[in-house]
């Protein structure tokens, strides 16, 4: 891989990915590059059943297969004649043009797609959703784009990219029991606003990050999509290298993607070890909040899902709380792991067991009730949730609330009814 | 100048909003006749091609589904104004040719004022001749507005008209 070469100004981590990325030396804050794209991810939603019939009004072919990969997980498991029919578009497409690179109903793209070993340090890859920025957590230069543009990706294998300012978000100190990454990010949505990151590159820097294992780095990057970053970054280390390893990757090298010293980004300091359990009132991920300003609200529904909130790390948290517990009487807990691997996992492990016993019911592992594309939550329901977004009318019918908060707070809060600190039930 | 009628919104519109999860499912057409519903009902049957939508900051957040940005154009939309927008929607608005113009004075904009504006002076003029000023749009983006979009412009570069 060519690495970019800082002989002249520091540069950003953003900078030396778009550099490589550019087949250039440096870029400069600012100015618009051309980059050539290592991966193209897309889903059965955003993927073949908007592509196929541009490409096909095009006469185009798709530029290297091999850097595309295609997941379903929006209108899985299909549960009406349009789902039918959208998912048999992408399985059809699939077969027609030999992708070697599908994930067919196993989990979420932005779990499944790093768990396969295909997104590693230095990369510059796009994805047909919002929350291709997880992508960063492993030091890959990874964005969100709509079809049309992917449609120009997959047939140029290029994309425009105006080089972003480095905002910093550095975290000293340690996260206590029971806060996560959830947490933190749900701080920097409510300090700054779901455009705070105003399309440029942030990073996740400070002692904090450094001690998050490699799925609470994804949940990082994942929401930076709701800070309105383009890219959320996470400097790789021998916590990114050892988890691609255990995932079959080839080997990597981390040692080129950081941040020179003194290359310029704004920087915002935080105290990881004062923060508390955060949660976000309907209906934005900005109106967050210690979880105990809303302690006397009562649920009805909770929910574990989605690649924000139900990968392994995050079941596990909510097992921490549940074990030995049941869910109060009239709250339903919902839990849709967010990958087969992270699910199967769970289970040998003894941590779905847990969740089970507590009385959570398991749903399929897909982008389900986040997505609002299928299953939803009943109208007038209060519900709390471990995933990203909580706008009117996207889970439910305009009348459902949605907070958001970490599995630990999901958990906490299926147990008593009402929204509850964890540390109130793991003390 | 033509004059634009004006529809006001107010600030953090989201995709979702402009472009329903429950609606996704089928095709722009149908998603159009949904768009902001949950905020405006009345927009969907109401706007008339040419009208322009006047919103507060960080219009497009959420979601990368051009639909959203889609179902503004099938409406006839002719403009979008507002002080910021969502970085994905605003690459997704002009890839599908629908005209952004980030303007931080535009709040003062009233609904159902007649405006004109100008995407290449960078001007947008309130119907009392008040002129605002709008962010400069990079030369290579105001011609895919024109050309309608990402698509023609590939559709020149693959299919280049060839005398026959």
């Amino acid at each position: 891989m060519q690495r970019p070469t800082s002989g002249g100004a520091p540069m950003s981590l953003a900078q030396k990915l778009l550099a490589r990325a550019a087949g250039r030396e440096a870029v400069r804050v600012g100015e618009v590059v051309t980059c050539r794209v290592d991966l193209a991810m897309f889903h059965d939603s955003s993927g073949p059943r908007r592509l196929k019939p541009m490409l096909e009004q095009l006469g185009a072919t798709i530029w290297d297969k091999d850097k595309v990969v295609l997941v379903m997980d929006h209108y899985v498991p299909e549960r009406n004649e349009d789902s039918r029919r959208i998912v048999r578009i992408a399985r059809e497409w699939a077969r027609e043009q030999q992708l070697p690179h599908v994930y067919d109903s196993v989990g979420i793209c932005h779990v499944v797609v790093p768990e396969h070993g295909h997104i590693r340090p230095g990369l510059f890859c796009v994805g047909g959703d919002s929350h291709s920025p997880t992508g960063g957590a492993f030091g890959a230069y990874m964005f969100g784009i709509g079809s049309t543009e992917m449609l120009g990706v997959v047939t140029t294998g290029e994309i425009w990219v105006q080089v972003p300012r480095t905002i910093l978000m550095r975290w000293d100190g340690r996260l206590a029991r029971g806060v996560t990454a959830k947490d933190m990010m749900l701080a920097m949505i409510g300090r700054f606003g779901m455009n705070g990151g105003a399309y440029q590159a942030v990073e996740f820097t400070g002692e904090a990050v450094r001690a998050l294992p490699m799925q609470e780095r994804m949940t990082l990057a994942n929401m930076s999509a709701e800070l309105g970053a383009q890219v959320g970054l996470v400097a790789p280390d021998e916590v990114t290298r050892e988890w691609l390893r255990a995932h079959g990757a080839p080997d990597v090298e981390t040692q080129p993607w950081h941040s020179d010293p003194g290359s310029a980004a704004q920087e915002h300091a935080f105290d990881a070890a004062a923060l508390a359990p955060q949660v976000a009132a309907p209906f934005s991920p900005a109106n967050a909040g210690d979880a105990t300003r809303f302690a006397d609200t009562a649920i009805q529904a909770a929910y574990i899902g989605a690649c924000t909130g139900a990968k392994l790390e995050d079941l596990r948290f909510a097992a921490e709380v549940l074990r030995g517990r049941r869910v109060a009487p009239g709250v339903r807990l919902l839990v849709a792991p967010a990958s087969h691997a992270d699910r199967d996992t769970a289970a040998a492990e003894g941590t779905l067991q847990v969740l089970q016993d507590a009385g959570a019911q398991l749903l399929p592992s897909a982008c389900g009730i986040c997505a609002g594309y299928g299953d939803s939550l009943a109208a007038d329901e209060t519900v709390i949730s471990s995933s990203a977004r909580n706008f009117k009318g996207r889970m439910g019918p305009p009348s459902t609330q949605v907070y958001l908060a970490s599995p630990y707070t999901v958990a906490a809060s299926a147990v008593t009814g009402r929204i509850t600190d964890p540390r109130e039930v793991l003390a | 100048m033509t004059a634009h009628r004006v529809w006001r919104l107010g600030a953090e519109v989201d995709t979702d909003a402009l472009a329903p999860g429950s609606w996704m499912q089928h095709g722009v057409e149908v998603i159009a006749q949904h768009c902001l519903e949950s905020l405006r009902p009345d927009f969907a049957p109401g706007v008339r091609p040419g009208d322009v939508v006047v919103a507060g900051r960080d219009f497009g957040i959420g979601s990368s589904r051009e639909q959203a940005a889609a179902a503004l154009r099938h409406l006839g939309v002719a403009a979008v104004i507002a002080p910021s927008f969502a970085g994905l929607f605003f690459r997704n608005a002009f890839n599908l040719g629908l005209l952004l113009l980030t303007c931080p004075g535009c709040d003062a904009i009233q609904e159902g004022e007649r405006i004109a504006f100008d995407a290449r002076a960078g001007t947008v003029t309130r119907a009392d001749g008040q002129v605002l000023k709008a962010d400069p749009i990079p030369g290579f983006l105001l011609a895919m507005v024109e050309a309608g979009g990402l698509l023609p412009q590939l559709q020149s570069r693959f299919q280049p008209r060839n005398p026959t």
